[in-house]
């Protein structure tokens, strides 16, 4: 059983990686669309930001490169494929498959990043070019944890999404509710400002949200600053389970729901 | 050429692309609810930016407000004419469907970027006239004649260097077929118009005045509210509002040339 299963993860690897080799300009466009923490970056140390915060303006380009990082293996999009393969009825077939569909889209995911990643090493080599001063290599463990830490807020995001996308099969055009759930995504997670600089009133409340995990907590990991690992890895697990479940949930409720489109 | 059958056409467009749209009613409030939050977000940005100094590049918080106004008018305007349509070009070279717009007796330009509309954008814009008119108060900015009709000179122009890029990024289909993520580079550059153009580093100031011209689009609008545009500023953006769209022109007449339909 386990075998088998690994056969399947490993062969789903290995199409959806060829299958991604084929897009390597579009992947190598949406490393760069990511560059957004960097003109951030930008604004905090040219106007002398950085100093009111206590933060140096090394820490803080390792925190905003930490962030791309961060971000770049940790964008999700399984709503967008779903909902286009619940329009079009390609999701029939992968229904009756003996393989959960999510896994397909999982080994997509997976097989972009590994595609991405010479290009986003790419854009941090020119980073580090034109900012030789915060150049740094992480300790071993600090990588690792990172590393786990990024892999899980990318869980959690892939599963959040996958919530959304479930609602496909109620409302045909979900990727709208993504758009909505982007916004906080994208203003509390840390991608353009570190959580450690918001006014006391948001701080108060944002870390019993899912937002500071996904980008703050790892990108703050990597950069060196020492956040709290344990709770930090902690509260990520917990999200995960939160959104697993459900998505079980949702998932079960509406394949019953399913009328096979497009056919 | 008859510019009476082209209006013709245009309100057929818009009256089909209202009706496709109606079908998701609940699609169009939730981007009312998504437009509300993005500015809310960006305030919050800023606010953050501001609590830790009074001027940023300059301009004062109820002064970068005023290019949050203008972002927001003009990401509506993107959202309305730019984004739905210009999305649909892949579409048509993908599936081969361009034959079917080049061999009507319209301009292919024209069909490909006005064929859809998304009222969800046209929210997007009134939200962000409200927050223009907030600014004008707050900033007690008297309203003259001369000053709407600059106003809105400028803004046409803007939106035409906005159409322009959309535009040239989408033509590029024609040779690299899929050029979706294309559009995101261009998104997360535009970013970068919701703050003012001096609160950046020399060389990206530089880098977005001529590569990308951003400080055209949204700095030099609200530099005008605040009455601080000299008057080449405003020439130079006539002018390259000028160079672009005829750029995005010739660029699709010279591209066309290399079409050569999907496998059929």
């Amino acid at each position: 059983m386990s075998k088998s299963f690994l056969y399947k993860i490993n062969t789903l690897l290995k199409i959806q990686y060829s299958n991604m080799l084929e897009y390597r300009v579009e992947i190598a466009l949406w490393a760069i669309s990511g560059i957004i923490p960097f003109f951030m970056l930008n604004i905090w140390t040219n106007n002398g930001l950085n100093e009111s915060i206590n933060l140096s303006k090394i820490m803080l380009s390792r925190y905003f490169i930490s962030a791309f990082f961060v971000r770049q293996f940790s964008v999700v999009w399984v709503v967008f494929t779903f909902e286009e393969d619940a329009l079009l009825g390609k999701l029939s077939p992968y229904l009756i498959q003996p393989l959960h569909p999510f896994f397909r889209y999982f080994a997509q995911h997976i097989a972009e990043q590994l595609t991405r990643l010479p290009f986003a090493l790419l854009i941090a080599l020119i980073f580090f070019i034109l900012n030789p001063e915060s150049f740094w290599i992480p300790a071993v463990k600090t990588t690792i944890f990172a590393g786990l830490a990024t892999f899980l807020s990318f869980l959690i995001q892939f599963l959040m999404q996958s919530v959304i996308a479930t609602f496909c099969f109620w409302t045909e055009k979900a990727s709208s509710i993504e758009k909505l759930l982007f916004i906080p995504t994208l203003f509390l997670s840390g991608l353009l400002a570190p959580v450690s600089s918001f006014p006391e009133f948001v701080k108060s409340w944002v870390y019993f949200t899912p937002f500071p995990y996904l980008i703050n907590f790892p990108a703050n990991l990597l950069s060196g600053n020492d956040p709290n690992i344990i709770s930090g890895i902690c509260m990520q697990l917990i999200w995960v389970i939160i959104f697993f479940c459900i998505f079980a949930k949702t998932w079960k409720s509406g394949t019953k729901k399913f009328t096979a489109m497009g056919l | 050429m008859n510019i009476k059958k082209y209006f013709q056409l245009y309100s057929l467009f818009n009256y089909t692309s209202f009706a496709i749209e109606m079908e998701y009613k609940i699609n169009i409030l939730i981007d009312l609810i998504t437009a509300i939050f993005g500015l809310i977000g960006s305030i919050f940005l800023l606010s953050i930016f501001f609590d830790n100094s009074n001027l940023i590049g300059g301009w004062s918080f109820e002064q970068a407000l005023i290019i949050q106004g203008i972002y927001t008018i003009l990401n509506g305007v993107t959202n309305t004419w730019f984004s739905p349509n210009l999305k649909e070009i892949v579409k048509y070279i993908r599936e081969g469907t361009l034959d079917f717009v080049l061999i009507k007796p319209v301009d292919s330009q024209f069909w490909i970027s006005f064929k859809r509309i998304s009222p969800s954008g046209l929210i997007e814009i009134i939200i962000g006239l409200l927050v223009l008119i907030y600014c004008l108060v707050i900033n007690e900015i008297d309203i003259s004649f001369s000053l709407i009709i600059l106003l809105s000179m400028t803004l046409l122009c803007s939106i035409s260097i906005l159409y322009s890029l959309w535009f040239l990024i989408s033509t590029t289909t024609i040779w690299f077929v899929k050029t979706w993520n294309a559009t995101e580079v261009l998104r997360s550059f535009l970013y970068v118009g919701r703050f003012p153009l001096s609160s950046f580093s020399f060389s990206l100031r530089l880098f977005f005045s001529t590569v990308i011209p951003i400080t055209f689009i949204t700095t030099i609008p609200s530099e005008l509210i605040l009455g601080i545009a000299p008057i080449w500023k405003i020439i130079l953006e006539l002018v390259v509002s000028y160079i672009f769209i005829s750029m995005s022109r010739r660029f699709w007449k010279y591209a066309l040339k290399f079409y050569s339909s999907a496998s059929s």
